[in-house]
């Protein structure tokens, strides 16, 4: 029996600001965050955007957490679990005294009906899948039980889950924000009109939301983190313009702009020392690639992918970008645990390239076309792969069409090339198999999936389940190997040819305080606001 | 005079029919599922299965079009498939700053555009004629975004005179107002020019002035209220225009009109929001029409209603 | 509001002394240099190919800076390059084919159609009239954002597509405002006055009421050469037109757009061509009304 315990009194070192950071952290002030688009809902079990993605980790809580600014798991609103032997049965002991922000006390049936809520057709969840290996999943999915019968609460301090399948991504699922524990009163009370009124656990509380305008977060003075959060509110404004919001971050009207640094301006604010000094860098679990429809000829032929994966100019792509990314080697990101160090993946060979097109019969090269996202700079990267593409023989006309028009072409198998820039994965969680299953696995692949590839390969299907078995913390190091295994042999068959890996450039106002890990936090996408503290 | 009215009205209530038709028809046929994007990129085929069931999407075009419809009349929009928030909130929430800026814009147009006009009629050949005539030209042929961040830039970066973007104060509605009415104007300016010539040729104001009246009164009196009558015409469609929405102008202000709520529910296939803003903005541009056509008798008695 | 004595202006009668329109135009020198612009946007748009120094679709290693920025008007490139080191200048006059090609027909198609109904309308009344107004305004609220995102997934995308999408979109304005003008020039009493004496509609239209119209439709067809190249970009934009690397001077424009600050040229430059178009039309259009115009003759 496997035992993780973090007492309470730990807890109260978890107050500390992240990372060795020197400088005491101020309490107080208001924080300013811009965005371009409306948010959109605020409730967790429907939320999925990266723009709510962190506002709702901050109004609410899940069983576990990652350290801020890091992709390591820690508890979160349980304080403890235990693992079963046959890694079937996790018991989450939970917090005591954690309050709503209506002020009743949290309990195991909030959290067994908040997760039953997710996985109950009726909420139309985009996260019910992520609940797949709990017991009873099925029942509970079609509706046909009333909740997931692996799922329950003998005492109000304990949680019980029962897998169906030993499953090494169940931690990270419990961090999900599909996950986070919602007042069942407040719920039924609101009806679909929760995610504008949230009442959660989480380090802060909304306060205002007007329509189109701006949404205010106030701090949360029960929260059970002592200490945490440091700044007494954040705002968010919508509805700004990126190079707007830069220009009133220059200002210095705005702390943060959300949607970051607008390609129009990037090279201007990197090329000014003083600008510069306010950016932060950090990678992203993200990576941008050029998907080949494996079931359509020519891209049927290892060979033909293969001299697409040699014939792009990763280089040159970078620095149209005005080097914002740097070239990938694999469909990982190099934060993401599994990621295959030393990896050189293809070389940029057109010669080479023309060769292996010539060994697959395509010598005189052939037509086809590459879809692209309509939004700067991804024309004009798919321009460049044009380019690069005609350089070997295939001319591949372009097809740059809005979002929803190229994810339609990618789910429905008629898009033979897409670049995935805008649409591209980004992890859920920071785990392999987040970007292994619904891009490159069988499920996948069906009608609608996101594997716009089509790629399905039964032998690493199994050999990922496999993967996903080891539960045992000590044999991680064995199963992130696995991964790495099966990511290899994905590049082989080159179903892909990854591009570049995006950097995300954080702006940041002088006065803003805290590690800069905590303004890339690879989790809590763009801002970890409940560290971030306002220097004084 | 008001069996027209009530005429116009029916006739508008079956032309905002045959938008609403038109616009769930090209919906239906549009090639991006709204399911797909409620229901994430993680989903089963299960998941979304259901999604569509729940929401009727898996209907036959014309009993979806049934029920949209038979909402419609009961006053209820239905809910944002993505928000879940009523559309109705979410018009109600936009439609006073639409409003605002399309009022104050048009009356920016008006002032520019008219004043500049007269004047390079009176002007006719001179160099001020032809430097008015090329500013209209690049006003007309500039694209919104470059002259809105310029505006933006100089007044309110640099100069610091208004807030850079934003809602709530009159200083926030100035640079809006301001870039949509440079913009607009150059229209107003050449149809005033125009309109004015022709007129200024007319018998009556040789009469006019035969009579001894002052310059300024022929101008004003008698010149300009005859040449007023295509401006009007270009004022309904004005209306109609900021009620659609002008995203950009909008997203460069921060300014919480309709344009950008559905030019976002465009991209993410929201029928709801897309079918609100339709209607709304359709009914805008038949009131503004009929507005027009209620004007321009007054303003020409020889046009008859009928 | 003082009633209008109305006054009818004569046909022009060309016979005999005065000389003919183009020699007339040609004493025009606004209008020559309207001309000479013109011409030379179709010729550098049709000697493109051979007028152009380099490849419009080549990106040049040496057409960006170090970090990927643009290069500004030089030597090598002389209206300098655009976000992925392709010749500016190639592109313009590449870009002119479309340019013209949307400028010119599909906003003149929507200008003859928009003439058509408005003046069908103004003059007629009448039930025809109500329903083609009413017809008009169900077009102008007719969204034609959705139709282009829907056209662009069904049909591969081409020039003539949006052209089309632009004519079928564009008419509606000019019909309201002719619609107006003619219901205004309709109730004349000469016009009672030409029909008791046995004049045709035809020949009402064309020689009384028509003339009158003329300067509005000049003011459109020019302005609308500008908006139309602009709308062009927006419509490719969403996929329906021509798409990338194929240039035109609205699509330059609009995808350098939120660059104008560190590479104006390859905002100014497109624009400025756009610009002289549609004067150059409206320079020629005013100087052929002016001619035509019986109230002025023996000004030349």
């Amino acid at each position: 029996m496997k035992r993780l315990v973090l007492s309470t009194a730990l807890a109260a070192l978890m107050a500390l600001p992240a990372l060795g950071q020197s400088a005491e952290p101020n309490h107080g002030g208001n924080m300013i965050v811009t965005y371009k688009d409306d948010v959109a809902t605020l409730d967790p079990a429907i939320g999925y955007d990266w723009q709510n993605w962190s506002m709702i980790k901050s109004v609410f809580d899940g069983l576990m957490d990652y350290e801020p600014g890091t992709t390591v798991l820690r508890p979160g609103l349980a304080e403890s679990y235990d693992l079963s032997e046959d890694g079937l049965t996790y018991t989450f002991h939970l917090r005591p005294g954690v309050k709503f922000h209506n002020g009743r006390e949290m309990t195991s049936e909030d959290v067994v009906w908040s997760i039953n809520r997710v996985v109950n057709p009726a909420t139309q969840s985009p996260g019910q899948g992520f609940f797949g290996m709990i017991e009873g999943f099925d029942a509970a999915a079609t509706g046909t039980a009333e909740g997931l019968s692996g799922l329950s609460a003998p005492d109000a301090k304990t949680v019980v889950f029962k897998l169906s399948r030993p499953d090494a991504t169940f931690l990270h699922v419990m961090a999900l924000n599909f996950s986070f524990v919602v007042p069942k009163e407040v719920v039924e009370a609101e009806g679909a009109d929760f995610g504008k009124k949230p009442v959660g656990t989480g380090a802060f509380r909304l306060t205002e939301w007007t329509l189109g305008q701006r949404l205010v977060f106030e701090k949360n003075p029960d929260y059970w983190i002592a200490g945490v959060p440091y700044l007494d509110s954040f705002t968010v404004e919508v509805g700004q313009e990126p190079v707007v919001a830069l220009l009133r971050a220059q200002n210095g009207e705005v702390d943060v702009p959300g949607d970051g640094i607008p390609p129009a301006k990037f090279v201007e604010v990197m090329g000014d020392p003083a600008q510069k000094a306010l950016v932060v860098e950090g990678g992203q679990l993200h990576t941008g690639y050029v998907t080949m429809n494996v079931t359509q000829p020519p891209f049927d032929k290892a060979e033909v992918r293969r001299a697409v994966n040699m014939a792009i100019n990763k280089d040159r792509i970078v620095q149209v970008i005005n080097g914002r990314a740097v070239p990938a080697s694999q469909p990982l990101p190099p934060t993401m645990p599994g990621y295959t160090k030393d990896y050189a993946g293809y070389p940029y060979d057109p010669e080479g390239a023309k060769k292996l097109l010539a060994d697959a019969g395509y010598a005189d090269g052939f037509t086809t076309e590459i879809y692209a996202m309509n939004t700067d700079p991804n024309p004009r990267i798919a321009q460049a792969i044009q380019q690069d593409l005609k350089a070997i023989g295939i001319d591949a006309a372009i097809k740059s069409l809005a979002q929803a028009n190229v994810i339609e072409a990618g789910g429905a198998g008629t898009a033979p090339m897409i670049w995935s820039g805008g649409m591209a994965w980004i992890a859920d969680f920071p785990d392999p198999a987040n970007f292994y299953g619904p891009i490159l696995g069988c499920g996948g692949a069906v009608e609608g999936g996101w594997n716009w590839a089509k790629y399905c390969n039964e032998t690493l299907d199994a050999k990922a389940a496999e993967a996903d078995s080891i539960v045992d913390p000590a044999r991680a190091g064995d199963r992130l190997k696995m991964w790495s295994d099966i990511y290899m042999a994905v590049m082989e068959d080159a179903p892909w040819a990854p591009v570049f890996n995006e950097q995300r450039f954080t702006m940041k106002s002088a006065r803003m305080g805290g590690a800069d890990a905590l303004y890339v936090d690879p989790v809590s996408i763009p801002v970890n606001y409940d560290y971030v503290f306002i220097k004084e | 005079m008001l069996a027209y009215v009530a005429r116009r009205l029916i006739q508008s209530a079956l032309i905002l029919l045959g938008v609403s038709f038109i616009t769930f028809l090209l919906l239906y046929v549009l090639p991006a599922d709204p399911v797909r994007q409620i229901a994430g990129r993680s989903a089963t085929a299960e998941t979304v299965e259901s999604i569509r069931r729940q929401l009727g999407l898996d209907q036959p075009f014309l009993v979806q079009y049934g029920r949209y419809l038979g909402n419609l009349v009961q006053g209820d929009f239905g809910r944002s498939y993505l928000q879940k928030t009523e559309v109705t909130d979410l018009l109600l929430s936009r439609l006073p700053a639409t409003l605002l800026l399309m009022v104050a814009a048009i009356l920016c147009e008006l002032v520019i555009g008219l004043t500049l006009g007269v004047i390079a009629a009176l002007n006719r050949g001179k160099a001020l004629d032809n430097t008015l005539m090329l500013s209209s030209f690049v006003t007309v042929s500039a694209p919104q975004f470059v002259v809105a961040l310029l505006l933006l830039y100089v007044f309110a970066v640099r100069l610091g005179w208004f807030p850079i973007g934003g809602y709530g104060t009159p200083a926030h509605l100035v640079l809006p107002a301001l870039t949509l009415g440079i913009l607009g104007s150059g229209w107003y300016s050449r149809i005033m020019r125009s309109s004015m010539l022709d007129v200024l040729r007319a018998d009556f104001i040789r009469t006019a002035r035969a009579k001894g009246l002052g310059r300024a009164r022929v101008v004003l009196g008698h010149a300009l209220p005859n040449a007023i009558l295509p401006v009007v015409a270009m004022i309904g469609i004005d209306i109609g225009m900021f009620m659609s929405g002008i995203v950009v102008v909008e997203s460069v202000f921060g300014w919480p009109g309709i344009g950008q709520l559905a030019w976002q529910a465009i991209q993410r296939v929201d029928i709801p929001i897309i079918m609100g803003v339709t209607l709304v903005s359709a009914l805008a541009i038949v009131i503004g029409n009929l507005l027009a056509d209620l004007v321009a008798p007054v303003i020409d008695p020889r046009i008859r209603i009928r | 509001m003082t009633a209008n004595v109305s006054t009818s202006p004569e046909p022009a009668d060309l016979g005999g002394g005065a000389p003919p329109v183009w020699r007339r135009l040609a004493r025009r020198r606004l209008a020559v240099l309207g001309l000479v612009i013109i011409a030379a946007c179709v010729a550098g748009a049709v000697l493109a190919p051979w007028v152009a120094p380099h490849d419009p679709n080549e990106q040049h290693f040496d057409g960006l800076t170090i970090e990927g920025a643009p290069l500004p008007p030089g030597a090598a490139f002389w209206f300098g390059t655009d976000l992925l080191g392709r010749d500016l200048f190639s592109r313009l006059l590449f870009g002119a084919r479309t340019s013209l090609v949307i400028g010119i027909v599909a906003n003149g198609t929507a200008l003859v159609i928009g003439t058509l109904v408005g003046v069908t309308a103004g003059y007629f009344r009448g039930i025809a009239g109500a329903v083609l107004m009413r017809f008009t305004d169900l077009m102008m609220a007719f969204p034609a954002l959705l139709l282009a995102i829907c056209l662009a997934a069904i049909f591969s995308p081409s020039l003539w597509i949006v052209a089309m999408v632009i004519a079928f979109v564009n008419w509606v304005q000019t019909a309201r405002v002719i619609f107006t003008q003619t219901s205004s020039l309709a109730e004349r009493d000469f016009i009672a006055a030409e029909r008791t004496l046995g004049a045709g509609h035809g020949r009402i239209l064309l020689r009384h009421i028509l003339p009158h119209l003329v300067p509005t439709l000049i003011v459109w067809g020019t302005l609308g050469i500008s908006t139309t190249v602009l709308l062009e970009a927006k419509l490719s934009y969403l996929g329906v037109g021509v798409q990338p690397p194929t240039p035109s001077w609205g699509n330059i424009i609009f995808e350098n757009q939120t660059y104008f600050q560190t590479a104006p040229w390859l905002v100014f430059i497109p624009g400025a061509a756009i610009l002289a178009l549609a004067l150059a039309f409206n320079l020629v259009g005013d100087a052929l009304r002016d001619i035509l115009d019986p109230t002025q003759q023996g000004r030349d």
